[in-house]
């Protein structure tokens, strides 16, 4: 199958969008923050996030990752369901004030999975959604609070982020696929 | 694709990876025992049948336990309250939970291969809680889960299970796993009771417990089981367990740091002595709590495969 590629560098992106996240923390909201990304490219994302509220603030707060394999909607496509990798979520959310990271805001169902799992865990005051890349398409009522960039895209494209720990580069890539 | 079974028979018919799936699928499940609400929504509206055609207590509230937290609906099934006492047959009984919409089978059978036939037979997945003397996987996923979880890996270790291999469906399934994912397996008991076919299996066998237990990571004790005739094999109970019941001298023999396993229930003072049972390298009440992830990841993983 042929495929068309459009790849956008993420250069210094990911700082100003971290810094934008950080400039709209209150700071009497620094102590009962929870990060919580969600699987697996959230996880980086988050994980730098954490790091910057400690190099800007010199608070760290505490960070979770999630897997919402388990709470998927589409158990008639189960066969393409990925391996189950590890939730770990911080002991107590009850009352805090959570920012969910991932890497490209879609249809939403990821965000819907991800805070029906945080409710497991407790009644958190507060969740707002932080993505890279909000590529439009939404099939829930789900907005970010943040977001890196913007783009159009088409139903039959796919919007991938790569990130320097994982894949040793920093860029978004659009794939148009041919046929679908 | 992640899991391409859609029944879990026995440790026999899995491939070394299929039980790394197993293992690590487990290893995330085990965390939602810990939350607050222990439930996840995955299997929301399918249900699964336990047919449970012998006695069993912890192995059927385990299951059901796993099921529970994965949402499913559960029946259960035992012998002595259902119509097998008027004559059903095991097909016909299984057709008709299936036709209530059961899409997963949780079964235990007294006679070996029973789970075989269910799956050749019926459309729902199978799981195989125990066949007869042949094999029993989910408590050797349990316990090879647990190796893992205290030794950081199976590979290269040094296995011994000791007592009744003949009649024991634990002995066969670890034996299969353990070897799969490379480690060293040693048999010992009475040689009525520890045929010299398992060297076959891969298995060094012993008829000594001081011999086999040297230098060992792992002992798993089994059970001596009354109702499968064990103690016809050697003369009396008292000799088998001075022979091949394990002692803090006898353990002394083994690696400084060896874990005890016991698939349960335990006899006390038979297979194992009170202090052995309570010391802390014994493994025994975690080997029950891994039970429920691990067999939440079977029933997952099925339902998963479930379609094919």
């Amino acid at each position: 199958m042929a495929t068309k590629k459009k790849i956008l560098p993420l250069e210094n992106r990911t700082e100003s969008f971290f810094s934008s996240i950080i400039d709209n923390i209150p700071s009497d909201r620094l102590d009962s923050l929870v990060v919580i990304g969600i699987k697996t490219r959230g996880e980086y994302l988050g994980k730098r996030l954490v790091e910057r509220i400690s190099e800007r603030t010199g608070i760290d707060v505490t960070f979770g990752t999630i897997d919402i394999t388990l709470y998927r909607d589409d158990f008639e496509n189960r066969k393409n369901w990925p391996r189950l990798r590890r939730t770990s979520i911080p002991d107590d959310v009850q009352g805090k004030n959570i920012i969910l990271v991932d890497d490209v805001l879609y249809t939403g169902r990821t965000v819907r999975a991800a805070i029906n799992s945080i409710m497991d865990y407790g009644r958190p005051a507060s969740v707002k959604l932080a993505v890279l890349v909000d590529r439009g398409g939404r099939e829930l009522p789900v907005q970010a609070d943040y977001v890196g960039i913007s783009i159009e895209t088409l139903d039959d494209e796919m919007v991938k982020v790569y990130l320097g720990e994982v894949d040793g580069r920093e860029e978004i890539e659009i794939i148009q696929k041919d046929g679908v | 694709m992640v899991f391409s079974k859609k029944h879990i028979l026995g440790l026999g018919e899995l491939s070394a990876e299929e039980i790394k799936v197993i293992l690590d699928t487990a290893e995330s499940m085990k965390e939602i025992s810990t939350r607050d609400v222990k439930k996840v929504p995955t299997l929301k509206g399918r249900t699964v049948v336990n047919l449970f055609f012998e006695p069993s207590t912890r192995t059927r509230a385990s299951f059901e336990i796993a099921e529970k937290r994965l949402s499913a609906d559960v029946l259960n099934f035992s012998v002595s309250q259902s119509s097998v006492v008027k004559g059903e047959s095991l097909l016909d009984t299984a057709r008709n939970f299936e036709a209530m919409g059961a899409s997963i089978m949780v079964i235990r059978h007294g006679m070996s291969g029973a789970p075989f036939v269910l799956a050749r037979e019926i459309g729902a997945s199978v799981i195989n809680a125990g066949d007869g003397s042949h094999e029993h996987p989910s408590q050797a996923l349990i316990d090879i889960f647990t190796i893992r979880e205290k030794k950081g890996r199976v590979e290269g270790l040094n296995v011994l299970i000791v007592g009744d291999i003949l009649n024991s469906r634990v002995a066969r399934s670890n034996i299969f796993g353990l070897r799969k994912l490379g480690a060293n397996v040693r048999i010992a008991g009475p040689a009525t009771i520890v045929p010299e076919y398992f060297s076959e299996m891969g298995a060094e066998i012993f008829y000594s417990l001081e011999h086999a237990i040297d230098n060992v990571d792992v002992v798993i004790m089994l059970r001596v089981q009354s109702e499968r005739k064990t103690l016809e094999y050697f003369p009396s109970l008292r000799e088998y367990s001075g022979l091949y019941g394990l002692t803090r001298e006898k353990l002394k023999l083994a690696k400084k740091d060896a874990i005890v396993m016991h698939p349960g229930p335990i006899n006390r003072g038979v297979e194992l002595t009170s202090e052995i049972a309570d010391d802390p390298g014994a493994v025994i009440l975690e080997q029950v709590a891994n039970g429920i992830a691990v067999r939440m990841a079977m029933i997952y993983l099925v339902a998963l495969g479930e379609s094919l």
